[in-house]
């Protein structure tokens, strides 16, 4: 075995934190998702999507960072994918749970 | 390291950071709100908060010097994600969804893509740990750009909905997937052979389109929550890219819920992962051993309209059919005319009933039916023996039974709902044809069986209008 210079390690020890990071979440995830009833799974999907728009965080450092010309394009077509996801997603949602909201005397 | 010149941009920095921790904590907190019916309209406004949060804190990153292309791209986002949060029908949920897989996985795609261009452009030298979430991100997006499209097509009926086969299909898929992997293998080896980079990519894009042609209509709901695990990897591994903790959090949050999703749809299907992604159902159904022998019996309007109004326990078996017809207010009026007239009226829910996880539910919750009603399989399967009638809407694999009996048949070991345990049965049905499965339904040939053919909402209207007058 090689021995590592500081810098090195710093990385190596970098990428295991992201790793431990992906775990503990996946984690989460497993623990809260196996919880919601299957009434709900639908908003649950359109939910998650929603969520899974905060890949606008990284369009929108593509689109604004002014690297070269196919950065920003992509970038922009990027941010409007993920902007879709983000107002369409959440709006969706919140518009099913309101129907799930309704209280019993409805009728 | 100067201290004193990276001074205010390690504060910005460190004010993005804390936006994005908030965003998680958010995030997490949104998808324990869907735990309960009640409170998960105010947990998703919390995540919805997280993700404003999350763009605010991107915005005052230095990386970020220009703005007007990244105003453009809010506002077109906007108003094309505007109208489909607000305008698309809850039947329309499940091809929103898909083709909402497609957006993000884009996203994550074009992202990855300009990030290894980059690197490329200005030589910047790409580690193997890198490479290889870049490799992840544009994998997973490529093929659920593609795959999304053709679940879109499918569900929008714009593509045929039966499996699309050929002889040597499962030959040639595992080819391309294998040479994928090699390529991707490859990448990782050597960061710098940018062909192979741009080959991989292309070759994921077709991966989505073979994936998803041969699954049939009715495996939809496990393709759909599959996609929607894609697409949250993507999101993660452009996090593991960037290095970016959010995106690895909301990533693998999405990618666990779609993964539990399709595991739970494979199970109600009795169908291992591998069987809808390679295609059971793909092959032409020349099984089934022993034809499905008797007739139909037909029934009247004015016959069921007296059935109905004389019930005491009804069961309503919603099924993909409801969804095309519209007729979910429909069957909430004959529901309340049943419970004028002194009668019970429950709903059972089969897990893949319709074409997403959770769509009929999602559809009756439309009509204003108390979710209270709408009981899981489970929940309600020992009640069919004491149903009066159990009104069945246009679903049909869900209830046949050769998925208990018939060892030949594709659904064999499915569970259904007991629907063949009540005293009478009618099927609403448009026509005499098979199942979305192509499957014959030995139930429309039990005695206890009356057909009911066509238009489920407007024979609904006609039932209704017939019960008010008995």
């Amino acid at each position: 075995m090689e021995t590592m210079l500081a810098p090195e390690l710093l990385s190596f020890t970098n990428q295991f934190l992201k790793l431990f990071i992906f775990v503990l979440a996946g984690f989460i995830g497993f623990l809260l998702i196996t919880k919601v009833p299957p009434l709900l799974h639908t908003p649950l999907m359109s939910a998650t999507n929603a969520i899974s728009a905060i890949s606008i965080v990284g369009a929108l450092v593509a689109a604004g960072s002014n690297r070269n010309t196919l950065t920003t394009v992509f970038g922009v077509v990027a941010v409007v994918c993920a902007m879709i996801n983000v107002v369409g997603g959440f709006v969706i949602t919140d518009r099913m749970l309101g129907m799930f909201g309704r209280k019993k005397e409805t009728k | 390291m100067e201290p004193m010149v990276h001074a205010p941009s390690l504060f910005r920095e460190g004010l993005t950071l804390v936006t994005y921790l908030a965003a998680s904590v958010l995030f997490i907190l949104g998808l324990k709100g869907l735990t309960k019916a009640d409170d998960a309209r105010r947990g998703m406004q919390y995540a919805a908060f997280g993700m404003l949060l999350a763009i605010v804190g991107t915005l005052i990153k230095e990386e970020i010097v220009q703005y007007h292309w990244i105003v453009l791209g809010l506002a077109i986002g906007t108003i094309i994600g505007w109208p489909l949060g607000t305008r698309v029908p809850m039947t329309a949920m499940p091809q929103r969804i898909a083709i909402s897989h497609m957006f993000g996985a884009l996203a994550a795609t074009l992202v990855g893509v300009a990030e290894y261009y980059s690197h490329m452009r200005d030589s910047e030298p790409i580690a193997r740990s890198m490479m290889a979430a870049l490799g992840f991100e544009v994998l997973f997006g490529s093929l659920t750009v593609t795959g999304s499209l053709m679940a879109f097509g499918k569900l929008q009926e714009i593509l045929p909905g039966r499996p699309i086969t050929y002889p040597g299909q499962n030959a040639v898929n595992i080819a391309v997937f294998a040479l994928t992997v090699g390529l991707f293998g490859y990448l990782i080896y050597d960061p710098s052979a940018q062909p192979v980079f741009y080959a991989m990519t292309a070759l994921a894009f077709v991966i989505g389109v073979t994936l998803v042609l041969p699954i049939g209509g009715g495996d939809m709901p496990v393709v759909v929550s599959l996609l929607n695990s894609y697409a949250g990897l993507a999101a993660s591994a452009m996090g593991f890219a960037l290095d970016n903790p959010l995106l690895i959090i909301a990533g693998a949050l999405d990618g666990a819920s779609g993964f539990i999703l399709s595991v739970i749809m494979s199970k109600a299907m009795n169908r291992s992962f591998g069987s809808v992604i390679f295609g059971a159902f793909g092959a032409p159904v020349e099984s089934s051993g022993d034809a499905v022998t008797g007739e139909m019996k037909e029934i009247s309007v004015e016959d069921a309209a007296m059935q109905l109004a004389y019930a005491g326990r009804v069961i309503v078996v919603p099924g993909y059919g409801l969804a095309v017809a519209q007729a979910q207010q429909a069957v909430r009026d004959l529901a309340h005319e049943v419970e004028r007239r002194g009668g019970e009226v429950k709903y059972a829910i089969h897990p893949v009933a319709g074409r997403m996880p959770g769509h009929m539910n999602v559809l009756l919750a439309e009509a204003n039916i108390p979710y209270e009603k709408l009981l899981d399989m489970e929940e309600i399967n020992d009640e069919f023996k004491d149903t009066d009638v159990a009104v069945v809407i246009g679903a049909n694999d869900v209830v046949n039974p050769a998925a208990r009996t018939d060892k030949g048949s594709p659904i064999y070991g499915m569970p259904i709902l007991n629907v063949d345990h009540a005293k009478t049965v009618i099927v609403m049905k448009r026509g005499k044809g098979k199942g979305f499965a192509g499957i014959e339904n030995e139930l429309f040939f039990n005695d206890k069986t009356r057909m009911l053919y066509g238009d489920a909402k407007g024979t609904l209207a006609k039932l209704v209008a017939e019960m008010k007058t008995l």
